[in-house]
């Protein structure tokens, strides 16, 4: 190749000086690419272990009775975990009715009502706070609130610690939910003569509702797998439920109680209710993602 | 109360509406501790088109805004003086802003229909005011999209999405959400500039058709659009009214130097 320097100047390759120059930032520029790319791979190595693990030992003692009956005794084969998987739902039902509400019209105050007052800002700094706080802490709260105060374990005192768990989230991620919003709407909106309320209810909810749900979705996949803040608040039991103020039995909970014993049944049981907590909880996320993104 | 009061600007060929329809007293502006507006005094005729043109920043807008209080919306801003509709002071303790707003209608810049359908776009202002019977509503809204020349495109597909239109089509849909309340004034703020030359002639059509029924303000960049749609011009410059005269003598004519300048185009 003919590398003779003219007076003019040759668009399409580097003259000979910068030839080494330019090899050497080829190379470097190929090799972080790998790296990046390498990398990516590497990170879904865990999830990929996890998914493959909790399917190859849970998966043989799936079946639909699992879900029909009640914990084996220690020692004892057969059986299921249906009172768990129930369990699982009822608190989680119950800490998204309490939690939800409160979150949604809190995010509600202190974006469309006073977003620069000092309630909002004190709320916001809490809620962060709050997302930081260790699981079991919530348990405790619960327990000091719910289950000291009416001397028994519960499916109430399993539902607050949840609430104290989603709360935040649901709070922080409705208000970004609102502030995703255009301001363009609530300007026509007012420019038509409507009120705050009627703004608010017509045009900001609805609009925000689809990202609202995500949020909900995402609390409710991260509580039904938390372990710490039920096991001294709904504690465990080998029995359905029969009323919501008495020790309730949780997929989280039995796992944790059937990893730790010595009975094969029973650890293969565990990795069965992890399959469907892992199920549960990636079919949660899986509706967030989808069934609620906004069509443009 | 009603003040007649002179009108300090020629008004030759004299329309026969009102011509302090909307009067502006004495109206300083502040956002915070920074004065927007300075001593503002004008007449704004009925039933005409009345532009208000000058460089960014001059202060149109934020009059515009202040017609239907909509700068209320915004933290830290106060005013001295008065703006009067009819005679009546809008900033009186006694007026309900949400009534004010459903007598002085607005289009915005960018167009801004709601993720509705078309027939829910047109038919919130009167939703809001109270009104549910069905034929009041199906009436409103084939008055509205005649009344915006959006009639004929719009009524096969009244249900579906508002934002499936173009963009003029959309900013059309926003003029028949406007007049659906039937205003007595309707706020123009750069109503065409995010359209393209059709979609703008056909709303510059609209606004003298407009003009029979509605007292009409319009905000604009394009001194052409001004020449072409207004029959009075108001020039702001730096917060503060200029020059304020027939569209025709402000541009032909004008007395200030700085109007003359802005118009020749030596700033702006």
């Amino acid at each position: 190749m003919d590398h003779i320097v003219t007076h003019a100047p040759d668009f399409f390759h580097d003259s000979q000086a910068e030839s080494t120059k330019a090899v050497a930032r080829s190379v470097w520029n190929r090799v972080l690419s790998s790296l990046c790319v390498g990398l990516s791979l590497l990170t879904l190595i865990p999830l990929v272990s996890i998914v493959y693990l909790v399917l190859k030992n849970g998966l043989p003692l799936l079946k639909w009775s699992v879900f029909t009956q009640l914990p084996p005794a220690a020692g004892m084969v057969g059986g299921g975990f249906g009172n768990a998987v129930l369990g699982t739902l009822v608190m989680v039902g119950l800490g998204l009715a309490m939690s939800a509400p409160i979150g949604i019209l809190s995010a509600i105050y202190i974006n469309e009502y006073a977003p620069s007052g000092r309630l909002a800002q004190a709320v916001r700094i809490v809620a962060k706070l709050l997302t930081g706080i260790p699981s079991i802490i919530c348990g405790v709260f619960a327990f000091a609130m719910v289950v000291a105060a009416s001397g028994t374990f519960s499916a109430y005192a399993g539902g607050v610690a949840l609430a104290v768990l989603m709360l935040p989230t649901i709070l922080l991620t409705s208000e970004q939910a609102l502030l995703g919003v255009q301001s363009a709407f609530r300007e026509a909106s007012y420019g038509l003569g409507a009120t705050k309320f009627q703004t608010i209810v017509r045009i900001v909810f609805p609009d925000a509702l689809p990202a609202i749900m995500t949020g909900l979705m995402l609390a409710v996949a991260r509580a039904a797998g938390e372990t710490a803040p039920l096991i001294f608040t709904a504690l465990f039991s080998q029995f359905w439920a029969k009323s919501l103020s008495e020790p309730t039995a949780s997929l989280s909970v039995l796992i944790y109680n059937f990893s730790t014993v010595p009975f094969p049944h029973q650890i293969q049981m565990a990795w069965t209710a992890s399959l469907v907590l892992v199920a549960f909880v990636t079919l949660a996320n899986i509706t967030a993602q989808l069934a609620f993104s906004k069509k443009q | 109360m009603t003040e007649s009061t002179a009108n300090p600007v020629d008004a030759p060929n004299a329309a026969p509406g009102r011509p302090d329809f909307l009067a502006v007293r004495d109206f300083d502006f502040f956002y915070g501790k920074k004065q927007a507006l300075f001593d503002i005094n004008m007449d704004i005729p009925e039933k005409r088109v009345t532009a208000f043109i000058g460089p960014s920043g001059c202060g149109k807008t934020t009059l515009l805004r202040n017609f239907n209080r909509m700068n209320e919306l915004i933290d830290g801003i106060s005013h001295t003086g008065e703006i009067r509709l009819l005679g009546q002071n809008i900033f009186e303790k006694g007026i309900e802003v949400i009534a004010l707003r459903r007598s002085i209608g607005m289009v915005f810049q960018k167009s801004n229909p709601f993720p509705k359908s078309i027939y829910e776009n047109v038919v919130y202002g009167l939703r809001i005011g109270g009104v549910s019977n069905k034929s009041v509503l199906d009436e409103a809204v084939e008055r509205s999209l005649r009344g915006a020349a959006l009639w004929d495109e719009a009524k096969d597909r009244l249900h579906e999405s508002a934002l499936g239109l173009s963009g003029g089509q959309m900013q059309r849909l926003c003029i028949a959400r406007a007049i659906a309340n039937r205003p007595k004034v309707l706020l123009m703020d750069e109503p065409c500039s995010a359209l393209d030359p059709i979609a703008t002639v056909k709303v510059e059509e609209l606004i003298h058709e407009l003009k029979q029924e509605f007292t009409i303000v319009i905000v604009t960049h394009n001194m052409q659009q001004a020449t072409r749609c207004s029959d009075k011009t108001a020039f702001f410059y730096l917060g503060k009214l200029i020059e304020f005269a027939e569209t025709q003598k402000i541009f032909s004519t004008p007395v200030q130097k700085q109007t003359e300048d802005y118009i020749t185009g030596r700033f702006g």
